[in-house]
């Protein structure tokens, strides 16, 4: 509630004392700012709901019906019914783990390369600066699509992929060596794909929380005698929390509902198959819309869980990010 | 000064309008959805627009590139009850579905002949839904066996008769050659699948127009079995390569142009394609009927094409028959054959001297679309495909033991809303 935030901060700012228990009087000046709030988020707030809330109840409306596309005149309400053949179907459970993993093992190696860049980044000698810069943020500025293609033709066996006989020197690899017709090889290129488009974007995030973090501090720490490992864990990363739980929180959430890497390296073959492919392909391949909206409500509340959990775990007080009270 | 303003603007955009309206209020315009070619169909458009002299104009909107997303786009919008879709290409085994729920506009008395009457059988069949002619056949492909003739001759094989897939992979293991067949999982796996069924005497569904929850499917039988047999061979023992388990069309034809080529199922398309891309292959190569699974019992060859159907909330749907009838001509069949290399459904079309020029196979894919047996025309077509996908996949892990039965527990219960996909 941002303008109700702002009408006590200035309240209080004119009285100089805290408002007494009961109805916050305002101002003239502090409502008509609060009418100007109103005025200029207004439009954008409806047309927040009208781009996310509406379709989110349409789903979750639609969820409650057995309904095929091509079939309008068989439509019937069956309640809980869609939750319960998603919920007890091994189909779902495994695109699930494997959304999971895929999200767990690119976010942490991400974390880890994405804040040697960033380092790198911030360090980096004035000259260099804007070149390291750009040159590290050039595979995240390329279309996740294309970026698929470019490393499925990279693997692909049957289209001259170049990877098996670069790396031929590598125990396991041979020329003979399909990446796609096994889970783990698959899973391997989806990762590695990911890890390389997206460590930018979480290094990004990264490099703004490095450069928030004061340096008299460090200086004070080097100072006492600190080594450099000492200050990175006890001045660095604790100044920076607030800005690896975004990133970590934004990651997670991309990696989670990751789709275009897998739909044209695998399409879901070999075990590969994530959950939003999974809604996908029932929504629109299958045109199964009440047990597509299912699988993409109950996606939705996997993506407020994580949400949630991310929050909660990094302890992080948004408000006071935004100098509230 | 402002209103005046006002009004002028208002008064050019009314204008403007009006006269886009008198426009199209003139000759009426089909929007007719293809699918990606080499531009024979908007070559078509452009002939039987200037053939119409005035009736209507034929315009063509380009689908997305394979059957699965044209089937989305058209269902997503016949659904919505789109009326800018007057002429459609549709992939035969996706038609049932659009039939059923009364998304296509029934084919006129008149034109019955014209889908019946001089089409090859395979493209017949594949343009019928519940006992009725629902679409009219356009063109009609096939797969044929693709060989290569040092490699048949050298194994022993006499390719003027019909060979088996028991012939076959003996000749493959005996020369240390690949064979060049479509293990991905995709609708072309499908299509092997439902061949190798077909031509083992078997069908995939029992009863195809049965209710979703009272289909029964045909797998687990001795055709069922044999044709898994087939398949689990070829995987387990490397015969289709290493990338057998991804492996498209297009992978097949370049396994089969490399140097472990041997033999091929694979539709006409390669003809042309290896004839630009490797001229000393086509050198070396032959084609037959699609190889039989029991000696002397007839194969049944995949078949496929383009069936014409017609948009049910189309405002001109009389007319767009009248476009199709013309579309479908036989001399337009027969160069859209030679410009384009996918073959006529019309038998009257093979007669043209051009065609026996560019494709001498022209017999053989004639004869092969007489033995073709379509997919199972299915308003749940999708659920059967991507089941035998999900359960057929890799062709290595295949077994006459266990697939069939997986395949059959599988679907039936995914068309009883019983489990996901």
């Amino acid at each position: 509630m941002p303008p109700v935030g702002v009408d006590r901060t200035r309240e209080r700012s004119a009285t100089g004392r805290k408002p007494t228990t009961g109805r916050v009087r305002r101002s003239d000046r502090a409502r008509d700012e609060v009418r100007l709030g109103w005025m200029l988020a207004g439009p954008a707030f409806v047309v927040m709901l009208a781009v996310t809330l509406y379709p989110i109840l349409q789903a979750v409306f639609d969820s409650l019906f057995n309904f095929r596309l091509t079939d309008p005149d068989a439509r019937e309400f069956v309640g809980a019914g869609n939750y319960a053949v998603v919920l007890t179907d091994a189909v779902f459970w495994d695109s699930l783990w494997v959304t999971l993993l895929i999200t767990v093992v690119t976010v942490a190696i991400e974390l880890v390369l994405g804040f040697a860049l960033a380092m790198v980044m911030h360090r980096a000698i004035t000259t260099l600066r804007g070149w390291l810069r750009t040159a590290i943020l050039v595979p995240y500025g390329i279309i996740t699509v294309v970026s698929a293609f470019a490393w499925f033709y990279a693997f692909d066996i049957n289209s001259g992929g170049f990877v098996n006989n670069w790396f031929d020197w590598v125990p396991g690899v041979d020329e003979n060596l399909n990446w796609f017709a096994a889970q783990g090889t698959s899973l391997f290129v989806i990762i590695a794909s990911e890890v390389w488009k997206t460590t930018p974007f979480i290094s990004l995030l990264l490099l703004s929380g490095l450069a928030q973090v004061p340096g008299d501090l460090e200086e004070a720490a080097k100072v006492d005698g600190a080594t450099s490992w000492q200050v990175l864990k006890r001045v660095i990363l604790p100044n920076m929390k607030a800005a690896i739980m975004v990133a970590v929180l934004f990651r997670a959430l991309d990696a989670f509902r990751i789709f275009d890497n897998v739909f044209i390296m695998t399409n879901g073959a070999n075990g590969t198959e994530v959950l939003s492919l999974l809604a996908y392909r029932t929504s629109i391949g299958r045109l199964e819309i009440g047990l597509g909206s299912a699988i993409s409500v109950l996606l939705f509340l996997c993506v407020i869980l994580i949400s949630f959990v991310a929050v909660k775990g990094f302890k992080v007080d948004l408000a006071s990010a935004r100098g509230g009270e | 000064m402002r209103r005046r303003i006002l009004a002028t603007v208002t008064a050019l955009a009314v204008g403007a309008a009006l006269a886009a309206c008198s426009g199209e209020s003139g000759t009426p315009t089909l929007t007719w959805y293809i699918n990606p070619d080499a531009g024979g169909q908007a070559a078509i458009a452009q002939s039987c627009t200037e053939a119409a002299d005035g009736a209507y104009v034929i315009e063509t909107s380009l689908l997305p590139r394979d059957a699965a997303s044209q089937r989305e786009q058209l269902a997503r919008r016949l659904a919505a009850q789109d009326g800018s879709i007057d002429i459609m290409s549709l992939d035969p085994p996706f038609i049932p579905e659009l039939a059923e729920p009364g998304f296509l506009a029934p084919v006129p008395a008149e034109l019955e002949a014209l889908g019946t009457e001089g089409v090859v059988q395979g493209a017949v069949d594949s343009a019928m839904w519940d006992g009725e002619l629902v679409t009219i056949p356009f063109w009609a492909n096939t797969q044929l066996l693709w060989y290569r003739e040092s490699v048949a001759e050298a194994a022993g094989l006499d390719m003027t008769e019909p060979v088996t897939w028991d012939e076959i992979i003996e000749a493959a293991r005996s020369q240390d050659k690949l064979l060049g067949v479509q293990g991905t999982k995709g609708e072309s796996l499908t299509v092997w699948i439902n061949a190798l069924v077909a031509s083992a005497g078997g069908e995939i569904i029992a009863n195809p127009e049965a209710p979703a929850d009272e289909v029964e499917l045909g797998l687990d039988t001795d055709a069922g079995r044999a044709a898994a047999d087939i398949i689990g061979r070829i995987g387990d023992e490397g015969l289709g390569g290493p990338g057998l388990p991804t492996a498209d069309e297009n992978a097949s034809m370049n396994l089969f142009a490399s140097d472990d080529g041997s033999f091929m199922v694979n539709w006409p398309f390669v003809w042309a394609a290896l004839g630009e891309a490797s001229p000393d292959v086509v050198e070396d190569m032959g084609w037959a009927i699609y190889p039989q699974v029991e000696e002397g019992a007839d194969a049944a060859p995949p078949v496929g094409g383009i069936n014409l159907g017609v948009g049910a909330f189309s405002d001109d749907v009389d007319l767009a028959y009248q476009a199709v009838e013309c579309i479908v001509a036989p001399e337009n069949q027969a160069e859209y054959f030679v410009t384009n290399g996918n073959p006529p459904s019309s038998v009257e079309a093979y007669e043209d001297p051009r065609v026996a020029e560019d494709f001498p196979m022209w017999e053989t894919i004639r004869d092969s679309l007489d033995l073709a047996v379509p997919r199972p025309q299915t308003p749940r077509y999708n659920e059967v495909t991507l089941g035998l996908q999900e359960t057929w996949h890799p062709p290595s892990a295949v077994s006459p033991d266990s697939s069939p039965e997986e395949a059959t527990s599988l679907i039936t219960a995914v068309l009883r809303g019983e489990r996901l996909l």
